[in-house]
């Protein structure tokens, strides 16, 4: 049912798309967050979404992951209208979210965080940790083949084990749908490389990855599309190939598309970058 | 890396005292509360070096027994705190449950019912409509707290007022007794303790299960490849946890009746004590087994259990439990639903023991229980604490209480010295977390 894509770096974005978020307008103390958000994602593909401080990023993907209501507007997973009103819908669906924060409960060790709302258990409805434990160490020797600290808290581990953590909360579920939120912001060099082979990796299994950040070198390398937030609503959502870094970095400061900006707007973007 | 089963890993530890912490830690025992059993044995040690006769069995049961009602608040308390709450009613629910024992057996049954106190179903029923009572109580607080969105602290502060308050409605202002004799063997004395042989029986179960335990988690750690524990650590903690169990069952069957009682006994079942005072032996107390049931309980619930698990997550960060899917308000109400049962047990036990209802019940409980759990290791930036921890906390600090009292220490001079073991041990903590940073 769904087009895979030949080569990774060409998904088919004709047919239907793994996720449609239509008309989707959030609002909350009396800032409108969000604002007749339409984007879309096909299987094993990339969209990075950008934005400004505020733009709006952040609330979007919060509406597809359960963790915030939209006022109005609707998601379509697959082309069926999907019921999304807490994490869980969305975990049923088969969407999983790397926050920002990582979400991590720090007083409790790996196994138990990867299992974190959906633990296994055994016959008798008892947590089975040592099952936990087996698949967490089977999942992290895939993702991290040094991580060994399994049944120490996560607040003990280092920034690139944590991501680890939360990554392979995500990857061990099979998501269809994976929303990624700044995931190299508190990394050093070489996870970041890791967590960048990783995206590729799972793209190529053709899972739709919708992938937040400011870094615009991420986002370039990463993606195969591009959209833009500017105070809540989309500037304009484009094929990487047809852009260049500085038109989506204008994109992202004025809030308007490569051809709109004037000549004075341009020359006053490159003096500031 | 793989330990190979039943060999110790070598160790080059530079000094003795980082070989002897390497020594533990191979145990996998809690050091934190491996030092507060260090802790109670010195301070039993202490206590006996100043008055030898504290050594004598009866004053073990004595203050084991007094020390049940906190214990068992004390492992519920440990789960509010770790999931960011407090509770500050729970000595006046237990006092209101207490009451409503004494008003229950003493009038509404025989008055409204018929039923008279010694009737064989009086005790149990009384207990039933107790636990139902603490359940609504605690569903009453939780929902304020959970769904409503009122700070705990207010929350409990507002039930500490209303059923205080609530007690004196109940019993006119005065003290409700007599209880039905049944209930009262809740609250331990000779009668109501488990005979010797039944003592060593427990025993015999309890530590066959701890064998089960270890031996299962051995079995099961292999079975994945995980590593293991050496050995040696395996048949230490072993040893300890049986030569433990055993030592504390010989302690209470050394105490026997006290001999008034034994010859009534002996009249009253045409056994002749020609041949010398009959020694009956008392066993384990039944409010001390109440505790070791709610321990062990209360321990699965936490670490074997998704509630437990949702709790913990909870306490260690709240957005991220919440992400995960779990139903945060619906984990907070049951805490508190819990909170009222243990409530209703420990009102059993307080109002056995007094045999009726008064208007002091469980006064100051709360501040007892909060610091049984903190002294136990519970923190209140939530996520940790341990229902073991909790146990080991209201023994100390009822050690040090019993203990000081016997020596003759009024009590507030007692309040002014576990003010300081508070401090000492809160302070001692925050010290080895900051050094561990």
């Amino acid at each position: 049912m769904t087009e895979m894509a030949t080569a990774p770096t060409a998904p088919a974005t004709t047919g239907t798309p793994l996720v449609e978020m239509r008309k989707i307008n959030v609002a909350f103390g009396g800032v409108h967050a969000v604002r007749n958000v339409t984007i879309d994602l096909f299987p094993g593909e990339v969209v990075g979404l950008v934005g400004g401080n505020g733009a709006g990023k952040s609330t979007l993907t919060k509406v597809l992951s359960g963790a915030r209501p939209a006022d109005s507007g609707e998601v379509l997973i697959e082309g069926q209208k999907a019921e999304i009103s807490n994490p869980r819908d969305a975990k049923a669906y088969g969407i999983e979210c790397i926050y920002q924060t990582l979400a991590l409960a720090d007083n409790l060790d790996a196994p138990a965080n990867l299992f974190l709302g959906r633990e296994l258990t055994t016959r008798i409805g008892n947590l089975d940790d040592d099952r936990m434990e087996d698949a967490t160490r089977k999942v992290m020797g895939r993702l991290n083949p040094n991580f060994k600290r399994f049944t120490t808290a996560v607040r003990s581990l280092s920034g690139g084990q944590r991501q680890a953590v939360a990554i392979a909360r995500a990857v061990y579920f099979n998501a269809k749908i994976l929303i990624m939120d700044e995931p190299t912001a508190a990394l050093g060099p070489a996870e970041t490389a890791q967590v960048r082979n990783l995206v590729r990796q799972l793209k190529a299994d053709g899972i739709g990855i919708l992938l937040i950040s400011h870094d615009i070198h991420d986002v370039y390398d990463l993606a195969d599309r591009v959209s833009v937030m500017y105070h809540g609503e989309i500037v304009d959502t484009v094929n990487k190939h047809d852009v260049s870094t500085d038109d989506i970095l204008g994109m992202i400061i004025l809030g308007k598309k490569p051809g709109e900006v004037t000549q004075k707007e341009m020359e006053a973007l490159e003096l500031r970058g | 890396m793989t330990t190979v089963a039943g060999t110790a890993p070598e160790e080059s530890a530079p000094n003795a005292a980082g070989r002897i912490g390497a020594l533990i830690r191979s145990t996998e025992v809690d050091l934190r509360q491996f030092g507060m059993v260090l802790a109670l044995i010195v301070i039993w040690i202490g206590l006996g070096i100043a008055n030898p006769t504290i050594l004598q069995p009866v004053n073990f049961i004595t203050f084991s027994v007094q020390a049940s009602g906190i214990a068992v608040l004390a492992t519920g308390m440990v789960l509010v705190i770790v999931s960011r709450n407090i509770d500050l009613s729970v000595g006046a629910v237990v006092g209101f449950i207490g009451m409503f024992y004494a008003e229950f057996m003493a009038h509404f049954l025989p008055e409204n019912l018929g039923v008279p106190i010694g009737h064989p179903l009086v005790w149990i029923v009384a207990l039933g409509c107790g636990v139902l009572l603490g359940i609504v109580i605690g569903a009453y607080q939780g929902f304020l707290i959970a769904y409503v969105g009122i700070p705990s602290f207010v929350v409990t502060l507002s039930g500490l007022f209303l059923f205080r308050g609530l007690i004196w409605q109940l019993s006119g202002g005065t003290t409700v007794a007599p209880n039905d004799a049944t209930f009262n063997l809740i609250g331990g004395g000779p009668q109501g303790s488990l005979g010797g042989i039944l003592a060593w029986g427990l025993g015999i179960v309890l530590a066959a299960a701890v064998l089960g335990i270890l031996w299962n988690a051995r079995r099961t750690r292999r079975k994945y490849g995980f590593p293991l524990r050496p050995m040696w650590a395996e048949v230490a903690i072993a040893v300890v946890s049986v030569g433990a169990i055993f030592a504390g069952v010989g302690v209470a069957n050394s105490y026997h009746w006290p001999p008034g009682l034994a010859t009534q006994y002996a009249q009253a079942h045409g056994i002749s004590e020609a041949n010398g005072p009959l020694q009956i032996e008392s066993g384990i107390p039944i409010p001390l087994l109440i505790v070791m049931g709610v321990t062990i309980f209360m321990t699965f619930l936490a670490t074997r259990r998704r509630y437990g698990r949702d709790v913990y997550a909870y306490g260690g960060n709240p957005d991220a439990a919440a992400l995960a899917g779990i139903n945060t308000r619906w984990t907070i109400m049951k805490t508190f639903m819990l909170m009222g049962i243990l409530c209703a047990i420990s009102a059993a036990i307080a109002s056995a023991r007094l045999n009726g209802g008064t208007l002091d019940l469980g006064t100051g409980y709360e501040l007892y229980v909060i610091a049984a759990a903190v002294i136990g290791g519970t923190t209140f930036e939530g996520g940790v604490g341990s229902i073991t921890g909790a146990i080991l906390g209201a023994l100390v600090m009822q050690s040090i209480q019993y203990g000081l009292s016997f020596l003759g220490f009024n009590s507030p001079q007692i309040n002014m010295i576990l003010a300081v073991v508070l401090i000492l041990v809160v302070g001692l903590d925050a010290w080895n977390r900051r050094r561990a940073r």
